[in-house]
C-alpha cells in the first residue's frame, strides 16, 4: 500500500472581481483553502487598455475580473502574497507587456527580482482575433509585442511562461479536436517564426524558448476523445520542434499545458449536472499520465446562471483535491499505454491534424488565416454544425434537448441570490481612487516614462524595459495602450460569419422552413425583406453567440446587418438608423446588460427610433431579464435558449405585433 | 410607429443632410407594396433634381483591400469637411432571401464616423449584380451628400450594371499578374476611370501590375477615349496614396463638368437603367413593344427632372397597355 504518488498539477481558479482589494482577499481565502496556484481574470477595460474612466469601460468595471489601472492595484491584489514564491497565470493578451510590467513592478517593490517569478502571461493574441475578443492592435504589432515579451523573459524571468497559447477558447468557438490542435500549433509556430527573427536569438536560445512556450487546452465532456487529444498534442509539438526548430533537449521538448475544463458545455437548465459534467472532463485531462495537465482550473457549476460566489468556486477546488489527493489517480504509471484504442484515435487526430496544420501553413501560417478568416470561418462552420445537432437532437444535452423532466433544484431557489452580485459601487469607487493615484503620482515622471516608451515603439527595441520604467513611475493602463494605440493603430478582425454554409433547402428542418415562411410573409407586409442589426455593446468580445445568431437569421430569410463587437450604445443606434432595420438584437456576456442596454433603448427613443424593438441575449440573471424589460426590451434570453429556430420565430412574433399595432 | 411625414417634407430633410430623413426616404423608396408605389415615385422624383453629391464607384476582387481604402478615403474627405455617404453592395444573399451584410465591420471606423451615412443592401435576386433598390438609393444619397461612394465586390455583372449609376469608377488592383487578364477578360479596362493598385508595399508585384495596367491602357478601347485614367500606386493601410486618389477623384469630377460628359453620362445611365427595368420586368419582348431602343431614349431625354424610376414604370404601362392589347 501507499506506493509512491505523483505530484498534483497546480490546482487554481480563474478569479477577480470588483476591485484589487476584494479580489486579494479572495485570493487569499482560496489559497488557505488549499489553492496551490492563483489564476487572475482581470475586467474588461484592462484587457482592452482602458483606465476605468473611459466612456467604453462604463459598466464594464470590475464585472468580469479585476480591474488594474495602475503600480498601486497591482500591490493591492497581492498584498500579503509573496511574489517569489507565489505561481500566478495571468489572463491577459493585448496588454500581457504591460500587466507583465506591473507585476514585476510590484515584485520588486515587494523585494523580489524578476528572475524569481513564477507564472503565466496568457499573451495570445491570435485566439483573441478567432474567439475571445480582446484584440486591440493589428496583427504585425500584436506579434511584435508578443514576441518581445518571450525575448526579454526568457533571459530576465527564466522561470517565466511568456506565452500561454489557448486553443481553450477555439473550442469554446466549436472547435473540434482538430481544429483545436492543427490551430493551436500554427499559433505557436507563427510566435516562434517571429521570435527567431529577433536580435540575439541564437539556436541555444531559442531551445530555451521553445522550452517556455505553454499551451492552455479546454476539456469537453466526449473525455476520452479528449485524452487522445492531449496524447496528439504531445507527439505533434515533439515532431514540429524536432523538424521544424532542430530542437534536440528532450527537456525542452515537452508539451507543457494547463487546462480549463469547458464552459460550453455547461447548461442553465438544471445547473446541478453541470458538477457531473466537470468532474468528468477534469478526469479526462488527468487520467493519462503521459498527457496530464500542469494545472487546472475548473468552472463554477453555475457559470451559465452568471457571476459564481465564493462557496460555488470552492465546490470546484474541493473537486480538483478529491481527484487529486483522495483518488488513486496519481498512483500509477500511465494506464493507457498499449491500448490499441486509445493509439489507433491519438493516431487518427495526429493524421487529421497535421493535414490541417499544412494547410494554415500553406496559406502563409497563423496570421494570415487569421486575415484570410480561413480558420474563422472554420470555427463558425463547425459551431454551427455543432448547435443544429443539438436542435435537431442528434447530439444528446442532458436536461436540455432530452431528459428534461424535472424537479425544482434547491440549489437554485430564491433566482438571483444563486449567483454573485457585484456592488455597484465598485465601478465609482474604482474611479475614485483612481483619481485620487494620478493627483499623488508625480507628473513629470509619468510624462517623461510615456516619452520614452513612445520612442521605442515608434523606433524599434524591446518594449519591455521602458514598460516597466512606467509602471514605477506611475503611468496607467490607458496612458499605456495610448501611446500604443496612437502608434500601431486599432484593428477590426475579420468575422467569417459571411461565409458560414447556409441550410440548403433539402436539408432545412420544418421548423426553419416554417419560420422562413413568417419572414416571408411579414416582409410582404413591412413592404422590404425583415432587417435585423446583431451587435455586441461593451467590451466583451466573446462574439460566438452573436456570430450563429446572426447566421441563424439569415437561414430564416433575414438580411442581418452583422456589427460585430466593441460597439458603443451611440454606435449602435446610428447602425440602426443608418440601414433602416426592423428589429435590434444584442448580445452581451460581461454582465454589464443593466448600464448599456438600457442606454441603447433610451439613445433610440432620442434619435426618434423608439418603436425599433430591441431583444437581448446573454447571460442575464431572472431579476435584471425583468427589469430589463420594465426598461422597454421586447425579449430577453439565456444559455437555456438553445434552440435558435424557436428564437427567430419569436423576433418574427415581435416584429408583426408592432406592425400591426 | 411614428405619423407618416409628407414627401415633400421628407424630400427637403433630405436635401438638408439630415440623416433620419435620408434613411426614411432609403426605406419608403424600398417599399414593394402597391400601395406605397406612388408614394416612392413621388419621393424620387422630388429629389431627382436636387443630387448635388459626386457618384464613385469602388470596385475590384475581394481579397484586394478595398473595403480599407474605402475607409481610408472617407476619412480623407472627412478630414476635408465633405459629408459622406456610402451604398455597400453585398453580393452574399442566399435562396432563402436571407443575406449577411457585413460592411459595417469590414469598414472601421469610417462607418463609426457619425458624420458619415452607410447603408448595406443585400443583392436579393441580382445574384452577383445589384438589387433594383440600388440605382434608387443612390439617387436618394445623392440629395444629401457631397460624395456618395457605391461599393461593390467582384470583376463582372455588378460593375458593368454600376457603370450606369456612377460618375466616377475607381477600380482597385491587388498586385498579382493573373488579375490584369482577368480584368481584360472581362472587359473592366474599358470603364474605369482611376486605377488604385494597393499593397504598393509589395514592391515590384504592385509596379508590374500598374505598368501592365497601363500598357493594357494603350490598347485602347476606352468608353471615354478624351481622358486616360491614371493609374495609382499606394497601400490602404498605411494610408499612402490616398491624398493623390482624392485628388485624381476630384480631378475627374472637374474633367466631367468641363468636358460636357457628365451630362452624357448621366443620360446613357438613365436611358441604360430604363431599359434593364423593363428587360427585368417583361423580358426583352417589353422593349420591342416600346418600338425599339429609340423609343426609350427619346422618352428619358425629354424628361430629365423625372426619375428613373417613374419614367419605367411610366413606360411600363405602354409596356402593359400593348401586351393586353395583343393579347385580345
Amino acid at each position: 500500500m501507499s506506493p509512491e504518488r505523483d505530484r498534483p498539477w497546480l490546482i487554481r481558479t480563474y478569479s477577480g472581481h470588483s476591485s484589487a482589494r476584494a479580489s486579494n482577499a479572495l485570493y487569499r481565502s482560496n489559497l488557505a483553502k488549499g489553492q496551490t496556484g492563483l489564476s487572475v481574470a482581470f475586467d474588461l477595460p484592462t484587457q482592452t487598455g482602458y483606465d476605468s474612466d473611459h466612456l467604453l469601460a462604463r459598466g464594464e468595471v470590475g464585472k468580469v475580473g479585476v480591474p488594474i489601472c495602475h503600480i498601486d492595484d497591482m500591490q493591492s491584489l497581492f498584498e500579503e502574497i509573496p511574489l517569489d514564491k507565489m505561481n500566478t497565470s495571468m489572463t491577459i493578451n493585448a496588454t500581457a507587456a504591460w500587466l507583465l510590467s506591473l507585476y514585476i513592478a510590484t515584485a520588486e517593490r515587494q523585494g523580489s527580482s524578476p528572475a524569481q517569478l513564477t507564472g503565466t502571461t496568457q499573451n495570445d493574441i491570435i485566439k483573441e482575433y478567432l474567439s475571445r475578443g480582446t484584440f486591440v492592435f493589428p496583427p504585425d504589432a500584436s506579434m511584435r509585442l508578443t514576441s518581445e515579451i518571450v525575448s526579454y523573459t526568457v533571459d530576465h524571468a527564466p522561470k517565466w511562461n511568456p506565452i500561454n497559447i489557448c486553443s481553450y477558447h477555439l473550442q469554446e468557438a466549436g472547435a473540434t479536436p482538430v481544429q483545436e490542435i492543427a490551430f493551436a500549433m500554427a499559433n505557436a509556430i507563427s510566435v516562434l517564426d517571429r521570435v527567431r527573427e529577433n536580435d540575439g536569438v541564437d539556436d541555444e536560445t531559442l531551445s530555451r524558448i521553445f522550452g517556455r512556450i505553454s499551451f492552455f487546452l479546454n476539456a469537453g465532456i466526449r473525455f476520452v476523445e479528449e485524452m487522445c487529444k492531449c496524447r496528439a498534442m504531445t507527439q505533434l509539438w515533439q515532431e514540429i520542434g524536432r523538424e521544424r526548430y532542430d530542437i534536440t533537449d528532450e527537456k525542452m521538448l515537452r508539451l507543457r499545458y494547463g487546462v480549463q475544463v469547458n464552459s460550453l458545455g455547461l447548461t442553465e437548465a438544471q445547473p446541478e449536472n453541470n458538477i457531473v459534467r466537470i468532474a468528468l472532463e477534469a478526469l479526462g485531462v488527468t487520467l493519462s499520465k503521459r498527457a496530464r495537465t500542469r494545472s487546472l482550473q475548473l468552472p463554477a457549476w453555475n457559470e451559465a446562471l452568471g457571476l459564481p460566489r465564493p462557496w460555488d468556486q470552492q465546490l470546484s477546488l474541493r473537486t480538483q483535491q478529491i481527484l487529486a489527493y483522495e483518488t488513486d489517480l496519481l498512483e500509477y504509471e500511465d494506464l493507457f499505454d498499449g491500448s490499441h484504442v486509445v493509439e489507433k484515435m491519438t493516431a487518427d487526430l495526429l493524421s487529421e491534424a497535421r493535414e490541417e496544420l499544412d494547410r494554415v501553413l500553406d496559406m502563409g501560417g497563423a496570421v494570415s488565416a487569421v486575415e484570410n478568416a480561413y480558420m474563422k470561418q472554420r470555427l463558425v462552420e463547425s459551431h454551427t454544425a455543432r448547435l443544429r445537432a443539438i436542435e435537431s437532437g442528434e447530439l444528446t444535452v442532458v436536461g436540455v434537448n432530452d431528459y428534461r423532466e424535472t424537479v425544482e433544484s434547491p440549489l437554485v431557489e430564491g433566482g438571483s441570490n444563486a449567483i454573485l452580485k457585484v456592488d455597484a459601487s465598485a465601478e465609482r469607487e474604482q474611479i475614485e481612487s483612481l483619481e485620487a493615484f494620478r493627483k499623488r503620482r508625480n507628473e513629470a515622471e509619468a510624462k517623461r516614462a510615456l516619452r520614452q516608451l513612445e520612442d521605442v515603439v515608434k523606433n524599434g527595441g524591446s518594449i519591455m524595459p521602458p514598460s516597466i520604467e512606467a509602471a514605477k513611475a506611475g503611468v496607467t493602463t490607458g496612458e499605456w495602450s495610448q501611446v500604443l494605440r496612437d502608434v500601431f493603430g486599432e484593428y477590426r478582425a475579420p468575422t467569417g460569419v459571411g461565409a458560414a454554409p447556409a441550410t440548403d433547402a433539402a436539408s432545412a428542418t420544418e421548423e426553419v422552413r416554417q419560420v422562413r415562411d413568417r419572414v416571408d410573409a411579414v416582409s410582404k407586409d413591412l413592404g422590404r425583406r425583415l432587417k435585423i442589426l446583431v451587435g455586441k455593446p461593451g467590451l466583451d468580445g466573446h462574439s460566438n453567440g452573436a456570430e450563429q445568431i446572426a447566421v441563424k437569421a439569415r437561414d430564416v430569410g433575414m438580411e442581418v446587418v452583422y456589427d460585430g463587437i466593441r460597439l458603443t450604445p451611440q454606435e449602435i443606434v446610428q447602425s440602426a438608423r443608418d440601414e433602416g432595420v426592423h428589429v435590434i438584437g444584442l448580445s452581451i456576456l460581461s454582465g454589464s446588460h443593466g448600464v448599456l442596454v438600457v442606454d441603447v433603448v433610451e439613445q433610440l427613443k432620442k434619435a426618434g427610433l423608439g418603436h425599433v424593438p430591441v431583444v437581448v441575449g446573454g447571460i442575464i440573471p431572472d431579476d435584471d431579464a425583468r427589469e430589463l424589460e420594465k426598461a422597454g426590451v421586447r425579449r430577453v434570453y439565456t444559455p437555456k435558449d438553445f434552440d435558435l429556430t424557436r428564437i427567430m420565430d419569436e423576433i418574427v412574433d415581435v416584429v408583426s405585433e408592432l406592425n400591426a399595432a | 410607429m411614428p405619423p407618416r411625414e409628407p414627401t415633400t417634407e421628407l424630400a427637403d430633410r433630405v436635401s438638408n443632410g439630415d440623416l433620419g430623413a435620408v434613411s426614411e426616404a432609403l426605406n419608403r423608396i424600398d417599399d414593394s407594396r402597391p400601395e406605397r408605389r406612388e408614394d416612392a415615385l413621388a419621393l424620387l422624383d422630388a429629389l431627382e433634381t436636387r443630387g448635388r453629391g459626386a457618384r464613385i464607384g469602388v470596385t475590384g476582387a475581394p481579397g484586394s483591400g478595398k473595403s480599407t481604402l474605402l475607409d481610408a478615403l472617407v476619412s480623407g474627405l472627412r478630414k476635408r469637411d465633405r459629408s459622406v455617404g456610402i451604398l455597400a453592395v453585398d453580393p452574399s444573399s442566399q435562396r432563402t432571401g436571407g443575406a449577411l451584410l457585413g460592411d459595417r465591420m469590414r469598414l472601421g471606423s469610417a462607418a463609426r464616423d457619425a458624420g458619415v451615412f452607410l447603408r448595406s443592401l443585400a443583392a436579393r435576386d441580382r445574384l452577383g449584380g445589384l438589387s433594383e433598390v440600388t440605382g434608387p438609393s443612390l439617387d436618394v444619397m445623392v440629395a444629401a451628400f457631397d460624395a456618395v461612394f457605391v461599393e461593390t465586390v467582384g470583376v463582372g455583372q455588378s460593375e458593368a450594371e454600376v457603370i450606369d449609376l456612377v460618375d466616377t469608377l475607381v477600380f482597385i488592383a491587388h498586385p498579382s499578374a493573373g488579375d490584369l487578364i482577368q480584368f481584360m477578360k472581362a472587359g473592366i479596362l474599358e470603364w474605369p476611370d482611376i486605377f488604385f493598385v494597393n499593397k504598393a508595399d509589395l514592391g515590384d508585384a504592385a509596379r508590374r501590375t500598374a505598368t501592365e495596367l497601363q500598357a493594357g491602357l494603350d490598347l485602347g478601347g476606352r468608353r471615354d477615349p478624351g481622358f486616360r485614367p491614371p493609374v495609382l500606386c499606394g497601400s490602404a493601410r498605411d494610408g499612402l496614396g490616398i491624398d493623390e486618389l482624392i485628388e485624381a477623384i476630384d480631378a475627374h469630377q472637374a474633367y466631367l463638368t468641363s468636358s460636357g460628359q457628365r451630362e452624357d453620362r448621366r443620360k446613357m445611365g438613365r436611358v441604360a437603367r430604363v431599359r434593364s427595368a423593363i428587360v427585368s420586368r417583361y423580358g426583352s419582348l417589353g422593349l420591342e413593344h416600346l418600338t425599339g431602343p429609340l423609343a426609350i431614349e427619346e422618352y428619358v431625354g425629354a424628361r430629365s427632372n423625372r426619375s428613373v424610376e417613374r419614367l419605367a414604370a411610366d413606360l411600363g404601362r405602354q409596356v402593359e397597355e400593348s401586351l393586353g392589347a395583343d393579347g385580345d
